[in-house]
């Protein structure tokens, strides 16, 4: 019998198989706010010193609803010092190793620069967050690949910063947030979508932005659980906007990941815009295709937070009317509502080339992984 | 079935926890207003260390705009997804029929008792004059 104390809580892992997934949902985090500033020119770290941050909302520097856990996270997930995220040693130890992440997208939330209302101090913080992704996480960790980090409201500094990292290969995609000023289809956001294309990177669309409006269609959410839902929604609208405004047909090469909307939504959705659109197509008749086919060709999903049915064959099934080649795994760690890589496996009942594809096979092919 | 000493009883103060490992089996031993009780670390869910979560109670509501927190410090919340688990029985807040942990028998046995063995405490010197939170497996 061995004695654990318990002073310093942690998660004990069992003896599992070997894993090697692709997690395209990392957060990494800052250890402290000031952590950013040397990445910043001296006018805007000034700027933050003395006028800090200005979101579409009442209050800076916050989210717009109170979340499950302090920083949104698993409580687990708390390194010796600093937020969950924040320190690479115990990311590695706690999920890298354990989970056999073979590469880890980030996916940095970090005092979103598409969300500032100050374009300039926007745009000079995706920089600064870029070359912080590089510094202190992909250059240490070869396993972590970088996001391209831009301001869609301001979309010529958003082409400047993707053209700056088109050369550099560690950064796999471009970021943005999905809830932006107009729907994301809107044509004042597609010079970001050429230089996408370009640069030959996916865009990566993580659920949130703060855009000014509810975050469901209904109005303002009154609780988390209710908010948390508008993520669904969030990702209809987005999908909706870019097919029907016609992306994908002016940019045939464009390709698109959903993050942390799940993916059960889809199917319902393709449905339904391809019964409308047999319907009213003459009032889109820069469509060629049914909408259905224009999400297939373009638009990746990532799983979590998975969908938990009853039975764990409607979650097959689920995953069949989606398209196993389009579905990529995630976890979101550090974060509370986390998806443990065996757990998920477990719950697929698919077989196992599909599984693999999902766990890693479909990422790989997308960003070009080996 | 064997007798486990896993802690002294004065490390484990009412309203804490304490991780432990009895054949290999992480174990949550919880000091629940100076009665023990031990459940399985695993959360069923996705295997999140319940030793590692919150202690809570429970808001409870039979009308919206009634609220009440009842049984205060009786449950462990998973760290991950929280899920919550009644300490005493390891039995799920949300699934009760469906879903629980294992619930293992906790009790407190004088040092002095427990010296006229057997018991197993491999990393663990049992003095006379302590009390030991044992657990039978």
């Amino acid at each position: 019998m061995s004695i654990v104390t318990a002073e310093r809580p942690q998660a004990q892992r069992p003896q599992r198989q070997k894993l090697s997934v692709v997690d395209c949902d990392i957060h990494p985090g800052f250890s402290t706010p000031e952590e950013i500033h040397p990445f910043l020119p001296e006018r805007w770290r000034e700027h933050v010193k003395t006028f800090g941050g200005h979101y579409r909302q009442a209050f800076a520097d916050t989210l717009s609803h109170p979340r499950m856990a302090p920083e949104v996270s698993r409580a687990d997930a708390w390194p010796p010092k600093g937020p969950p995220g924040s320190d690479l040693e115990f990311m590695r130890a706690q999920h890298l190793d354990a989970n056999g992440v073979a590469y880890g997208m980030l996916m940095p939330l970090n005092r979103g620069p598409g969300n500032q209302r100050n374009l300039g101090y926007g745009a000079a913080l995706a920089t600064a967050v870029n070359d912080w992704q590089i510094a202190k996480w992909v250059t240490p960790e070869p396993r972590l690949r970088a996001s391209i980090v831009v301001t869609q409201e301001d979309p010529e500094a958003a082409i400047a910063e993707i053209e700056k990292r088109a050369g550099d290969e560690r950064f796999a995609q471009i970021m943005l947030p999905p809830r932006s000023l107009e729907p994301l289809g809107r044509k004042r956001y597609w010079p970001i979508y050429e230089a996408a294309v370009a640069a030959k990177r996916p865009l990566a669309l993580h659920v949130g932005g703060i855009n000014g409006y509810p975050a469901s269609a209904g109005g303002y959410p009154s609780y988390y659980i209710e908010e948390q839902h508008t993520n669904v929604q969030g990702m209809q609208a987005l999908v909706t906007s870019l097919v029907l405004e016609g992306v994908f047909e002016r940019f045939p090469q464009l390709r698109v990941v959903l993050v942390e909307g799940g993916i059960a939504w889809m199917p319902a959705l393709k449905w339904r815009l391809d019964k409308h659109y047999k319907r009213l197509k003459a009032e889109v008749p820069h469509l060629k295709r049914l909408p259905s086919e224009y999400i297939h060709d373009h638009i990746w999903l990532t799983t979590q937070p998975l969908d938990e049915p009853d039975k764990d064959s409607d979650l097959a099934e689920t995953f069949e009317l989606v398209g196993c080649d389009r579905i990529m795994f995630s976890t979101d760690y550090p974060h509370w509502d986390f998806d443990d890589p065996r757990f998920v496996l477990s719950k697929l009942t698919l077989s196992p080339e599909k599984q693999q594809a999902i766990l890693a096979g479909n990422a790989k092919a997308l960003y070009g992984l080996k | 079935m064997d007798r486990h000493v896993v802690a002294k009883v004065a490390d484990v103060p009412p309203g804490d926890r304490k991780l432990v490992t009895v054949k290999g089996r992480p174990i949550a031993v919880f000091n629940l207003k100076g009665e023990f009780f031990a459940i399985g670390d695993k959360c069923p869910h996705e295997a999140g260390s319940l030793c590692a979560g919150r202690i809570v109670g429970l808001a409870e509501s039979d009308v919206p705009g009634d609220y009440r927190l009842t049984r205060a410090g009786e449950f462990i919340k998973c760290p991950w997804h929280g899920w919550e688990f009644d300490i005493r029985t390891g039995q799920s807040w949300c699934d009760p029929t469906g879903t629980r942990v294992r619930a293992y028998d906790a009790k407190i046995e004088p040092g002095a008792e427990l010296n006229k063995g057997p018991y197993v405490a491999e990393t663990f010197k049992v003095t006379v004059e302590d009390d030991y939170v044992v657990i039978n497996l």
